[in-house]
């Protein structure tokens, strides 16, 4: 059942559309994923669900409950939506205590002295920060301060949490340790997540779903593994993780090539709907390509650079660059040597 | 030990010397003087003598005004400060950037013209509006007595107030937004933001600005010497002035003097000791990373009755007094109405051009207050060198040093420069150009100071290091990547010295002689005299001087901001 | 020749020893990193060779030349050690142009203009630079920033090129094509190369060898990179290069056991003494269902499944130990090695590491960047 939903939402600045037409429907407890470049339109999505804007066009409602609506001219205050919201730079609040931030919602819905107390100590203990409870959150480290906008964000056991890129701010071992946080979190509140990230390995650990985004209109939403592996346009395909793009030409028959002379073999053929397109790119991922000698295309290495666990490889096919990456226990060639390269998973997209 | 390394040690050691040397010179000396006048009597130290100077009547009186006036008047600009920084910084006012720029209007103009122009308009007998209302509705009370403690912390308010009102506009902009919106999305109301989030937030610059007017206040001279005299309301730098001023200098007066000094400066290091607290326990981390919009609240059905009341302030605080001096300075007397047959431009002619005194006063402004901000640029900047950048045994000394100018009001530093260039260890500039320009050099150390380990800052160590590993030396590396990096910061601290030097009138007050009146002084004892339209056609002179100054500054440094 | 010799240099700043008889060669012509993490003394070290400190015991050599000696008091001021120097912040001066910034060493050297002109856009043209040398500073990215301290650090010819973190204020996808192009410069101009990082990464793609240096400033191992991720001298220096996991061992009677396992296949067989700790990379376990037909492997449990795109990040809980293990993508998809949280799993290793445990009995799996929480 969709629980948050988004209508043919638009939002402009000045002559940018932000935010095109958008139609989304996030299900209960699920955790939702935005993901684009910066200036794709996400954050400004996130702030229309949150009620930080208004809409050019659209409805955004939450089950039954109408949140924005640009026909109706009806817009529902942040502060009577009861969203939980982490921000990226924290914004904690250091004059008040850690306790006092995390029972801040609670005393603002005027809960019973008891219940504020019993409320901020659950959530404190949810995120490990009863024993700092009373300490300013100016001492606390950047994971410390994230913990209590996390804290302070549960504190009201809301139904939904929007999280804008909330671990940006942080190392990248810091990172990982806290998207593991929120996930045992969601697992045991049942809240909805929508969450908005520039970091693809981010959205993929943590996401049932990913929203691909680009200038304001949707890619892609699909779950994390097909968005993966069944992209759907190069857009996706070179957002998500290391590729190779080769330009390929059409020989006079029709036979897709690189060079111009020799077509590529049988196994390398584009799909059916662009079989007429005269340009095309064949794609790979670095990672997914072997060395063999009955190899797709033939290719030199340019550079190899040890990297610890995966050795780097720069091949040069017909004066393009192409890039793999091997486990140091695979053997491969060396530089200035020619080997044959087999893509395992090969993508084509029209045009270059 | 090679050679190279023992050119390096001294260079070092010789610039901090002769930084050591000009801060004690020009301002350690003069405040060690005033101490020792003030505590020792006849080579022993004398507690009973400063608490005899303190019991007496008068003084005790300038002590308790100075407090109570500064009181006030930091309340005061505190209170229309945050609230014209709020409204131009989180509200939909109309023509917020306008505003905000007219808002910083009354920090270019000395508020001892302010005063004056008060006093034509609001002195019980004389003043224009009061008699309007008096002749119109035939009132037997003037409506408003500027001669009174009110008065003088009304103008005070008008002309201190964008002390606050920058810090917290700067602070309320920097502010990040997000801190605001989570405390809307927790589900506060923007009241409530604004009462439980905002303000205790920004309450460390707003305090900080509070100490600025409140340390201002306590030494200021002008506007108490022209408004308050009258009525017999003294605070320590007019009873100082009053006391040195009437008895030439007796052993009595220079005591008194002294010792109301030192009261002066031991409040304001606590001032300054308190704000420094106020800024390193307060100053919370809230700037900015990304940024949006923030919160703005809607005033709606208030939003053009708020523009109006801004603009109504402004034109009451800062046109009218303006206007007014313009006028009166084209009066034939004092007194007439404003009608053209009374207006010319005779008076302008007669100060610019005929006038020995007021010709004398512009020239002497004009020379001290360049001489003065050349001399102190260069010393800052290289004293500020030596502090920010060098790291060379002996700089704590310098530190300390550094930090006296900040806390050692202008009449203080008149009064020690008397004591010490008079005659008495040698060198006699006393009722010579030569004393006053001593004075504003150790006056405006501390804005050069200021300008320049701020510019210094900013070059970090490793564009020098990158210049020392290009194959430059120390001094190439002053001369090709220091100095030109900043240049900005000297021409600020240049123009921060030379236009508040224009009209300065505290230290000149002390210090003038009758050839040696500068512009400050000439337009106060012209008044005093009673030469009412000479002394205003003068100050609309100043204030066409200041004005003109300070679009020029402007215009270069945003220029240089640009580029 | 640039062969930099450092004999038991010391340093301290107040009370902190940062650096104790510190002594290392670099050889000519190699491209020599410092690895540690931040403040292990490895910028300070850097800082000594350049001549912005100076040593409190010992002696620093720049080929023939004795550059500092403590107790002689000699110390050789930067600019007269012919050394390029490139910081972390850039360092490119902000009131010079590109072309400026670059000619300045060669304005101090006194060269003819027309030799000024020629070396200049010689040195912005290696560093693709070229049309930009009248750009302020500020009108350049973070990345052509970082080029014009190179080229500037270059211009001069210096046989000693000193680089401070240069990288590290990039992001990610430009400190990947820096670090190609600063290897590239490196083999055309045959300079000697310091990099100073905290970047293991970086450090090994770039460095003919490197130094391992701990965070109280003492050196754990130098080699080429290989040998330093092959042959980790110590604990410390494996945990350093990478996720590690460790499993604690028991040698009883020449079984070993983990937990109450047999660990499998002969080529591990451990080596004698109570407390060992078994060494390994994510990558260097094999994850299965069930163990192949006449394979013996550990059964396991997964605790936690993660799609991170080309890999799959396994938890894997192993007789109460942390392990992480990682699998290419498409060979999880290809060959069934797709795991769900709470999964039964058979385990091998190969590669394994093997350390004396510590006093204090590091658990398993809890490497600097071990398995996480």
């Amino acid at each position: 059942m969709s629980y948050v939903r988004l209508t043919n939402v638009t939002k402009q600045f000045g002559q940018v559309t932000a935010v095109n037409k958008l139609n989304l429907s996030i299900e209960k407890g699920e955790c939702f994923s935005m993901l684009g470049p910066s200036g794709c339109g996400k954050t400004t999505t996130l702030r229309m669900v949150a009620g930080f804007e208004d809409l050019d066009e659209g409805e955004i409602s939450v089950g039954e409950r109408l949140l924005s609506s640009s026909a109706k001219n009806f817009y529902l205050p942040p502060e009577k939506r009861d969203f939980g919201m982490v921000f990226q730079a924290f914004a904690v609040w250091p004059h008040l205590s850690v306790y006092e931030n995390v029972a801040f919602p609670l005393r603002i819905r005027k809960f019973p002295a008891s219940e504020v107390a019993s409320r901020a100590r659950e959530a404190l203990q949810a995120t490990n920060l009863l024993n700092v409870a009373q300490s300013s959150p100016e001492n606390l480290s950047g994971g410390g301060k994230q913990r209590v906008a996390l804290a302070r964000a549960l504190a009201i056991n809301p139904d939904v949490m929007l999280l804008d890129e909330p671990l940006s701010s942080l190392d990248p071992h810091l990172r990982e340790e806290m998207r593991f946080e929120i996930k045992d979190l969601q697992r045991r509140y049942g809240f909805s997540i929508i969450y908005v990230t520039h970091d693809q390995s981010e959205a993929m650990a943590l996401s049932d779903r990913i929203l691909v985004m680009k200038l304001g209109v949707v890619q892609q939403i699909d779950s994390p593994l097909n968005v993966y592996n069944k992209p759907a346009n190069k857009f996706v395909f070179s957002f998500i993780g290391l590729h190779n793009f080769l330009t390929a030409g059409r020989l006079s028959d029709g036979r897709p090539s690189l060079d111009g002379k020799t077509p590529l073999p049988a196994t390398l053929t584009p799909p059916e709907q662009i079989k007429d397109d005269p340009t095309l790119t064949l794609a790979s991922r670095p990672s997914e390509i072997d060395f063999n000698t009955r190899g797709h295309i033939a290719a030199t290495v340019t550079r190899k650079s040890f990297l610890g666990e995966i050795v780097d490889y720069q091949f040069s096919v017909h004066g393009q660059d192409l890039r793999v990456q091997k486990s140091r226990h695979t053997p491969g060639p060396e530089v200035g040597e020619t080997c044959g390269l087999l893509l395992l998973k090969p993508y084509w997209f029209s045009g270059d | 030990m090679s050679a190279s390394r023992k050119s390096g040690f001294g260079a070092a050691h010789f610039i901090l010397g002769l930084s050591i040397a000009i801060l004690v010179i020009v301002v350690a000396v003069p405040v060690l003087l005033i101490f020792l006048n003030a505590f020792w009597a006849n080579g022993k130290f004398n507690l009973t003598d400063v608490v005899a100077v303190l019991s007496e009547q008068e003084t005790y009186q300038a002590l308790l005004n100075s407090v109570f006036i500064a009181s006030g008047t930091t309340i005061g600009s505190t209170i229309v400060g945050t609230f014209f920084a709020w409204l131009v910084t989180r509200t939909d006012l109309p023509f917020k950037k306008f505003m905000r720029g007219m808002f910083l209007v009354p920090f270019m103009l000395p508020s001892f013209i302010g005063a004056l122009a008060w006093k034509m308009l609001l002195s019980p007998r004389a003043g224009y509006i009061n008699r309007f209302f008096m002749d119109t509705f035939g009132l037997e009370e003037p409506v408003f007595n500027i001669y009174s403690y009110l008065g003088i912390m009304a103008v005070e308010v008008m002309y201190l107030f964008p002390f606050v009102f920058i810090q917290v506009c700067g602070a309320l902009e920097r502010m990040d937004p997000t801190l605001e919106e989570s405390a809307r999305i927790s589900g506060a109301g923007l009241f409530t933001i604004t009462r439980k989030i905002t303000i205790p937030l920004v309450l460390p610059s707003i305090l900080s600005g509070s100490l600025l007017i409140m340390l201002y206040s306590m030494a200021h001279f002008g506007t108490v010497a022209v408004l308050g005299i009258e009525n017999g309301i003294y605070n320590i730098p007019t009873l100082i002035y009053e006391r040195i001023h009437e008895s030439a200098g007796s052993f009595a007066s220079i005591r008194t003097g002294t010792v109301l000094a030192s009261v002066l400066v031991v409040s304001a290091a606590f001032i300054i000791w308190l704000q420094g607290k106020v800024l390193g326990r307060g100053r919370y981390q809230i700037i900015a990373g990304k940024s949006f919009r923030p919160v703005e609240l809607k005033l709606r059905a208030l939003r053009w009755p708020l523009l109006i009341f801004c603009l109504a302030y402004i034109g009451f605080t800062i046109v009218l007094p303006t206007v007014v001096i313009f006028l009166v300075g084209g009066l034939k007397t004092y007194g007439l109405p404003f009608t053209p047959e009374n207006l010319s431009l005779d008076n302008y002619k007669f100060i610019l051009f005929e006038y020995q005194i007021t010709k004398d006063a512009i020239f002497n402004s004009v020379t001290l207050g360049l001489s003065a901000a050349f001399i102190t640029m260069f010393a800052g900047v290289m004293i500020s060198y030596v502090i920010v950048k060098m790291k060379v045994r002996g700089k704590g000394i310098l530190e300390f040093l550094g930090m006296l100018p900040f806390s050692v009001p202008g009449s203080v530093i008149a009064l020690g420069v008397i004591l010490a260039w008079s005659g008495k260890y040698g060198v006699n500039l006393y009722n010579t150009v030569w004393i006053i320009l001593v004075a504003y050099i150790a006056r405006y150390m501390a804005f050069s100071l200021k300008a320049n380990s701020a510019a210094l800052e900013q070059v970090h160590d490793s564009l020098m290091e990158a210049a020392r590993a290009c194959g430059a030396t120390m001094w190439q590396t002053l001369r090709d990547i220091v100095l030109p990096l900043v240049r900005p910061g000297m021409l600020a601290a240049f123009f921060l010295i030379f236009l508040p030097s224009l009209r300065e009138l505290t230290v000149s007050i002390m210090l003038y002689a009758p050839t040696t009146r500068t512009v400050g002084v000439a337009i106060y004892t012209l008044n005093e005299d009673g030469e009412t339209v000479v002394s205003a056609a003068l100050a609309g002179v100043a204030l066409v001087l200041i004005i003109t100054g300070q679009t020029v500054i402007n215009r270069v440094s945003a220029r240089y901001q640009r580029g | 020749m640039a062969t930099i010799l450092v004999q038991d240099v010391s340093k301290h700043y107040g009370n902190h020893q940062v650096l104790d008889n510190f002594s290392l060669r670099i050889e000519h012509g190699e491209c020599f990193t410092l690895l540690g993490p931040s403040g292990c003394g490895k910028t300070v070290l850097l800082r000594l060779i350049a001549g912005f400190e100076t040593p409190d015991a010992g002696t620093i050599r720049i080929g023939d030349a004795v550059v500092s000696q403590a107790d002689k008091g000699i110390h050789l001021p930067p600019e007269q050690r012919g050394l390029g120097v490139v910081f972390q912040d850039y360092a490119v001066w902000p009131h010079l142009s590109v072309f400026d910034n670059v000619a300045y060493p060669l304005k101090l050297a006194g060269l003819p203009r027309q030799t000024i002109q020629d070396r200049a856009m010689e040195s912005i043209t290696l560093v693709n630079m070229a049309g930009l040398e009248k750009r302020l500073p500020s009108e350049l990215s973070g990345g052509q920033q970082q080029r014009v301290a190179l080229a500037r650090a270059l211009v001069a010819k210096p046989a000693l090129l000193l680089l401070d973190e240069p990288l590290s204020n990039l992001d990610a996808n430009l400190r990947e094509e820096m670090r190609f192009e600063i290897k590239e410069l490196q083999h055309k101009l045959n300079v000697t190369v310091l990099y100073v990082t905290h970047d293991q990464e970086i450090a090994l793609a770039l460095s003919d060898r490197l130094a391992i240096l701990d965070e109280n400033g003492g050196l754990r191992q130098t080699g080429s990179p290989v040998e330093i991720f092959e042959q980790p001298a110590d604990l410390f220096v494996f945990n350093f290069m990478g996720v590690a996991n460790l499993l604690p061992v028991r040698n009883e009677g020449g079984i070993c056991l983990v937990g109450s396992q047999p660990l499998p296949a002969a080529e591990n067989a451990c080596p004698p003494g109570a407390n060992k700790l078994a060494g390994f990379r994510p990558t260097d376990v094999c994850i299965d269902h069930e163990a192949p037909a006449g394979s013996p492997c550990l059964s396991g449990k997964v605790r936690r499944s993660s799609f991170l795109g080309p890999v799959m990040d396994y938890l894997v809980d192993l007789d109460g130990h942390s392990l992480r293990v990682s699998v290419d993508t498409h060979e999880a998809l290809d060959r069934n090695r797709m795991f769900k949280e709470g999964d039964a799993c058979a385990l091998s290793f190969h590669n394994l590491h093997w350390f004396d445990a510590p006093a204090d009995n590091v658990s398993a799996g809890g490497g600097s960047r071990g398995a996480g929480s």
